[in-house]
C-alpha cells in the first residue's frame, strides 16, 4: 500500500475539489494525501473540508502555478 | 484597516459581512429607484440589459443595469490586487452557455435569481417560499449527479488577455448607460431605455454602480454563493457559506423594515406571481442547472471577473435566455406565467437532467 496519494484536481469545478477529497479520504487507508488545485478557493474548500474531518491540512505553491495541499491524519 | 479586512472576508467571517452588506445594500437600492424587492436580481438585471441592447423587446424590461457591471469590475479589480486574476477557459462552454440559457428561462419563470428569491422572502412576499423550495430541490437533484461523478471536465490556464474581456464588456455597458448614445431612429434602436414598468425604475447610475464594484469586492475575497451555500450545507454539512445567506436574509429584513419596505402576503408583491407550481418548478430548473455550472448567477459574474472564461460563456448564455425568454413568450409577469413558459421550464429540466447523465468522469 503506498503511503500517499495524490489526486489531481486542477480546472475542476466548485464542489468537484472537495468531492475528490472526499472519495481519496474514505478510499485510501493512506495517512497523508496530496490534493493539486489552481485556484485559492479550492485550497480553502479543500481543507475547510478536510480539518472538518479531523486532518491536518496545509499549502505550498507549485512553481509551475497552482497549490499543492498537504493532508495529514 | 484593508488588511484587516481582507483577512476577516478570507476567514469564516467572509460569507457573512458579505451577505450584511448585500442584505442592506439590495433594499436601499429599491429605496433610492429599483425596482420592488429587486434591488439586485441577477437574472433580472440581466434580461434588463438585453433588452436595452435590443435583443427582446419587452419594452418594460430595458435598461443598463450598472450593479453587474459594477460586480465584474469589483471582482476583476480585487482579483487583481489579491493575485488571484487568472484567465482560464476550456470547461464544456457550449454545454454552459446552455446551462446559463435555461438558468435564465427558470429564474423568468419564477421572476428572480436565487438573490432576488432570498430578498422577496426578507421583504415578506410568501410566493419566495415555493421558489426556495424548489430551489432547494433543484439543488438536491445536481448534488446526486455529483456524487456520481459528474464533471464538464477540467478548465486549463489561458492567455492573460482573455480574461480582460468581460471587464472591458463592463466597461462598455457603464459608457452605454451614462451617454445612452442611439445608433438609429430615436424609439427603434439600441441603446433601449424602458419609459414605464421595472425597467423605467433605477437607482441613481452612481449608486448603483458603487454598490456593484462593493458588492463585486466583497464577494470576491469571501466566495459567497447562494447556490454553494445549499450546496455545500446539503453535500458536506458545511454552513461557511449558508450562514452567509442567513445574514443577507436577516440583514434584508431589517432594512426593508427600517424603510417601510415590508409587505407579508402572497397577493401584490411587486413584479411576483402567486403561481404556487411555477413558482417551484421554475427555481427547480434554476437550481440545477446552477448546481451543474458551479455556482449561482453572481457567483458567475464574479468568477468571469476573476478570469473565468467558462462563466463569462455562461453569462452570455443567461443574456441569450433573457432575450428567448420574451422573445418566445416564456417569461412570467404579474398576472402569472407566460403561455409557453412551463413548456419551457419541462424541457429545460429534461436537457439539465440529460447532461447530469450523460457527462460523467468514468471513475
Amino acid at each position: 500500500m503506498a503511503e500517499s496519494i495524490t489526486v489531481d484536481a486542477r480546472g475542476l469545478s466548485c464542489p468537484q475539489p472537495v468531492v475528490e477529497t472526499k472519495k481519496a479520504i474514505e478510499r485510501s487507508a493512506c495517512s497523508e494525501i496530496y490534493v493539486l488545485v489552481d485556484t485559492m478557493t479550492s485550497v480553502m474548500n479543500v481543507s475547510r473540508y478536510a480539518k472538518c474531518q479531523g486532518w491536518t491540512a496545509q499549502y505550498d505553491k507549485m512553481p509551475e502555478g497552482g497549490f499543492k495541499i498537504t493532508l495529514r491524519k | 484597516m484593508f488588511q484587516a479586512l481582507n483577512r476577516a472576508l478570507m476567514s469564516r467571517k467572509g460569507p457573512i459581512l458579505t451577505g450584511i452588506a448585500v442584505g442592506i445594500l439590495a433594499p436601499l437600492l429599491t429605496f433610492w429607484g429599483n425596482p420592488g424587492n429587486m434591488g439586485i436580481c441577477v437574472a433580472c438585471f440581466t434580461r434588463d440589459i438585453a433588452g436595452a441592447l435590443g435583443l427582446h423587446r419587452g419594452a418594460v424590461v430595458q435598461y443598463i443595469r450598472p450593479e453587474l457591471a459594477g460586480f465584474i469590475l469589483g471582482s476583476f479589480i480585487s482579483s487583481l490586487i489579491y493575485r488571484e486574476y487568472k484567465p482560464r477557459t476550456g470547461s464544456s462552454p457550449i454545454v454552459r452557455f446552455f446551462l446559463g440559457f435555461f438558468a435564465m428561462i427558470g429564474a423568468l419563470v419564477f421572476l428572480g435569481c436565487p438573490w432576488r428569491a432570498y430578498i422577496r422572502l426578507s421583504a415578506g412576499d410568501l410566493n419566495a417560499i415555493p421558489g426556495i423550495l424548489g430551489l432547494t430541490v433543484g439543488v438536491a437533484i445536481g448534488i446526486s449527479f455529483l456524487w456520481r461523478g459528474f464533471s464538464l471536465g477540467r478548465n486549463y490556464p489561458a492567455k492573460k488577455p482573455l480574461g480582460y474581456i468581460m471587464p472591458l464588456a463592463a466597461i462598455t455597458l457603464i459608457a452605454f448607460v451614462l451617454l445612452r448614445p442611439s445608433f438609429g431612429p430615436e424609439g427603434s434602436s439600441a441603446i433601449f431605455f424602458s419609459e414605464k414598468g421595472p425597467g423605467s425604475m433605477a437607482a441613481p447610475v452612481a449608486l448603483s454602480l458603487a454598490a456593484g464594484l462593493l458588492i463585486g469586492w466583497l464577494a470576491q475575497r469571501s466566495r459567497f454563493c447562494t447556490v454553494g451555500a445549499l450546496r455545500d450545507l446539503i453535500m458536506f454539512k458545511d454552513f461557511h457559506l449558508f450562514n452567509g445567506i442567513i445574514a443577507f436574509v436577516i440583514a434584508a429584513f431589517v432594512t426593508n423594515l427600517l424603510l417601510g419596505q415590508f409587505k407579508l402576503g402572497f397577493e401584490g408583491q411587486p413584479i411576483a406571481h402567486t403561481n404556487v407550481l411555477w413558482n417551484a418548478l421554475g427555481m427547480v430548473l434554476s437550481g440545477l442547472a446552477f448546481t451543474l455550472a458551479g455556482g449561482c448567477p453572481g457567483r458567475q459574474f464574479i468568477m468571469s471577473g476573476e478570469g473565468d472564461g467558462d462563466a463569462a460563456v455562461f453569462i452570455l448564455g443567461m443574456l441569450f435566455g433573457a432575450a428567448t425568454a420574451h422573445n418566445f413568450s416564456l417569461a412570467s409577469s404579474g398576472t402569472g406565467p407566460g403561455a409557453f413558459g412551463p413548456a419551457a421550464t419541462i424541457i429545460g429540466i429534461m436537457f439539465c437532467l440529460s447532461v447530469g447523465f450523460l457527462m460523467r468522469e468514468k471513475i
